[in-house]
């Protein structure tokens, strides 16, 4: 029975799962708080031990390594969790590493068998969403094992998974079909950002409404350890009573805490080589490590100037091997605070300059590592977003040209800095200056590492009835090509018209307006879509037609795809259909195709979301 | 000492539960047991034969002991985590003092952390070293060490030199799947 909200972070990096205990009625019990539960799981060969965090690695063992057994599993063939993170060091052929980035990859058949990418042949390749599967998998079965004696499963549970806000309707999707496989049947999706923000009013408790006013717009930050991800939240009042609505999310940005960690190891190896000391293949993750470990002490002593690092040999043999050098914190400032956090003007856009050599092939790893521009352009085009809702600034003398926040919530561990806090501040701070509005508070207070696990489960126990629920709905709106029926011009594309079949905020458990437009489908054949998605146009009505818009206002997403069954009807037979959407409980996107004329009541047919993008 | 390290009456009540819950459950793990409830057991060995020519097993040395396998599982850990049988084991007269203040960076930044996430070790006297201390009659013995000119009756006043250290929690990882406590690190073979 239902006796937990349960709150899932499915990170690029690690995972975690927070819960909190219910009664009979299924209500709140009071002055229960979401609890991280530790995941048991394998650390080392042979070796279990429970752990808050467990990492999104999944290390498929040879066959001569026998089974990785689990206290619920003695047969298991693969690994999730610390053991695989750590495998991904010395046999990384076998190591799953970021599904996450790959479930958001518009460009793969993210249920295609690809992971690990380069993996030899005698390894069974799985895709980006049953990895996904097998973290939520091992949650799942880590649940049982802690209170399966009492009588719960995680099948029977309400569990929240929080996704990045900017997933798009296809990653989400995707994300569902990976909890059902994993046997998680009831379940809601949470924006991430939102749930940051959900456990630090929860970590408040009461002070927090002293802390937020009618009128404040809280930036969320949220730099983790494989991207990067904006959201607004304003605070309105409603009918005399405070209400927090979403009113906008940023792009997905593939730029984290391992990107930087990479940039100072590669400095840190480029030094060591100038001094005629090799790091051999094995030792690059060993000083990685070093590199974080190093960094993050820097970070935390203001009075220190160098932290040591040593690399150790691979060998038994530990002296005369070891490397050893160190990370100066003006090397620390120049790659990390000015590499990815420079002072940069409010005008300053994201460079689309060619990669670097620091990224791996195949995700698409952001090509500007500055995270303050990723914020500029983020506030730049989200300037309009609070237009609507009456908590816009008194009008000054110059028009707004930044989206103007008025609290800032950080999120992540990367934010863990209070040096990179402290420059992002003062950036947004001199931006906000110059555009004449008033400079940011910081909400301090929650655990950035478990916010996002203790958010979600919050936001179940919102769900069921304490405390104050953030409004959104779709964080985009959603728009199907229609190509013009002019005369066919070799070479030129015909034009494309996109209509709205989604529009911006449409709330869970709700349906859009039947768009009027019909599209001619055969019967038994596949057709395909052209999609598209808009985080900032939010007044386009469903059924509305765009014959142009601004650059970057749309992005085209990988298409969808419609199979007409037979049933009733002809093969080969065209039938009009109208092309109706709604957003379900749990928070995915349905669209469906609906006949003119209908065979039987109620008949539609599903559109399948994030087909393959053709070649 | 040795009676302490025993599983407690709880402890094996827990066992004894879990145990019939997994008999019922579990053929395979049921045989064993069974196995070893006539005193037929030896250690199980998970992973097929390797593809070189293996070596001559191990026949003479029984399985660990459980105390001892708690050992080998801390010094397995300290290894993972810092490398500290490989310091311990190496012969480091030979080398100058910065290359073994290299390699004591590596093993106490290691050793540190593990020793953190897997145990809580406070000092036994929370004092500071160097103040005055006071011994009422019936202070434990295991906790405070009489040095110095050590005679007469209770309550002594006397120097705190050595804070002393208390592990109050130790978690160790549970072995899995018949590994081989005795295994401190692995061998590492790359296969190019």
């Amino acid at each position: 029975m239902t006796r937990y909200a349960v709150g899932v972070d499915l990170g690029t990096t690690h995972c975690a799962l927070a819960f909190a205990e219910l009664d009979d009625a299924g209500k709140p019990i009071e002055g229960s708080r979401p609890e991280v539960m530790a995941v048991p799981q394998l650390v080392a060969r042979g070796q279990l031990e429970a752990r808050t965090l467990l990492p999104s690695f999944l290390y498929v063992a040879h066959e001569s390594e026998g089974a990785q057994a689990l206290p619920w599993d003695a047969d298991r063939r693969f690994v999730v969790g610390e053991y695989a993170r750590a495998r991904g060091v010395d046999a990384p052929t076998r190591v799953i590493s970021s599904a996450k980035s790959w479930l958001s990859h518009p460009s793969i058949d993210r249920r295609a068998g690809i992971l690990p990418l380069g993996a030899p042949e005698d390894v069974e390749r799985i895709s980006p969403v049953e990895a996904s599967w097998r973290y939520l998998e091992h949650l799942a079965e880590a649940f049982g094992e802690r209170f399966g004696a009492a009588g719960a499963s995680l099948a029977e549970q309400e569990v929240v998974i929080a996704v990045p806000a900017s997933f798009d309707a296809a990653a989400r999707e995707l994300t569902v079909e990976a909890a059902i496989a994993a046997g998680i049947e009831k379940l809601t999706l949470l924006e991430e950002p939102q749930a940051a923000l959900y456990a630090w009013t929860w970590a408040m408790g009461d002070s927090w409404r002293k802390q937020l006013r009618p009128g404040d717009v809280v930036l969320v930050i949220d730099v983790g350890g494989g991207t990067t991800d904006f959201s607004a939240i304003a605070a309105v009042e409603k009918e005399g009573a405070l209400e927090l609505v979403r009113v906008a999310v940023g792009d997905h940005i593939l730029l984290g805490g391992d990107n930087m960690d990479l940039a100072l190891a590669h400095l840190v190896r480029q030094k060591l080589e100038r001094e005629g000391k090799a790091v051999d293949r094995g030792q690059q993750a060993s000083l990685v490590h070093a590199c974080r470990t190093a960094k993050e002490r820097l970070f935390g002593v203001p009075t220190l100037d160098a932290a040591p690092i040593a690399i150790a040999s691979r060998g038994a043999a530990l002296l005369g091997g070891t490397l050893r050098t160190e990370l100066t914190r003006e090397e620390v400032t120049r790659t990390i605070v000015d590499g990815f956090f420079p002072i940069v003007a409010g005008d300053a856009r994201p460079s689309l300059r060619p990669r670097g050599g620091l990224t791996e092939i195949g995700l698409p790893y952001a090509s500007e590592p500055a995270v303050t521009r990723h914020l500029a352009s983020f506030l730049a085009r989200q300037s309009g977003a609070v237009a609507k809702l009456g908590v816009a600034p008194a009008p000054s003398a110059k028009p707004a040209r930044l989206l103007h926040p008025t609290a800032v919530l950080f999120n992540g561990g990367v934010m863990k800095a209070e040096r990179l806090r402290a420059r992002l501040v003062d950036t947004l701070n001199v931006w906000l200056g110059s555009d004449g509005a008033e400079p940011v508070r910081v909400l301090e207070g929650a655990d950035l590492d478990l916010a996002v696990a203790r958010g979600a489960c919050a936001y179940g126990l919102v769900r069921r009835g304490t405390g104050l629920r953030i409004r959104g709905g779709t964080a985009r709106s959603y728009y199907v090509g229609i190509e013009s029926s002019a005369p066919a011009v070799p070479g030129v594309e015909p034009p494309v018209s996109a209509m709205c079949v989604a529009p911006f905020g449409m709330e869970e458990g709700t349906e859009a307006k039947l768009p009027p437009h019909e599209f001619g489908v055969v019967v038994g054949e596949p057709v395909c879509f052209r999609f598209y998605g808009s985080s900032v146009r939010r007044d386009d009505g469903a059924g509305e037609v765009l014959d142009d818009w601004k650059r970057g206002e749309l992005e085209e997403l990988p298409p969808m795809e419609l199979i007409l069954p037979a049933d009733g009807r002809h093969e080969g037979d065209v039938v009009p259909v109208r092309l109706r959407s709604q957003l379900t409980e749990v928070g995915t996107l349905l669209l469906e195709a609906e006949p003119v004329r209908a065979l039987k009541a109620g008949e539609r047919w599903r559109v399948e979301l994030s087909v393959r993008a053709p070649e | 000492m040795n009676d302490e390290r025993r599983t407690s009456f709880f402890g094996r009540l827990g066992l004894a539960w879990r145990c019939f819950l997994r008999v019922l459950t579990d053929a395979r793990f049921a045989e064993t047991v069974s196995e070893l409830s006539a005193g037929s057991v030896e250690p199980r060995r998970l992973a097929p034969s390797a593809p070189v020519a293996s070596p001559p097993p191990v026949t003479s040395s029984p399985p660990a002991a459980p105390a001892a396998t708690a050992a080998l599982q801390l010094l397995s850990l300290l290894q993972r985590e810092g490398r500290l049988v490989d310091f311990l084991q190496q012969d480091i007269t030979s080398f100058p003092d910065a290359d073994v203040g290299a390699a004591a960076r590596v093993v106490h930044e290691g050793c540190r952390r593990a020793l953190r996430t897997h145990a809580r070790i406070e000092p036994v006297r929370a004092e500071n070293e160097g103040t005055l201390v006071r011994l009422e009659a019936g202070f434990d013995a295991d906790r405070v060490k009489l040095v110095g000119d050590v005679h007469g009756q209770p309550p002594y006043a006397g120097i705190l030199r050595h804070r002393g250290w208390r592990a109050e929690t130790l978690e160790l990882p549970q072995i899995m799947g018949g590994h081989d406590a005795r295994v401190l690190a692995p061998a590492e073979v790359e296969l190019g």
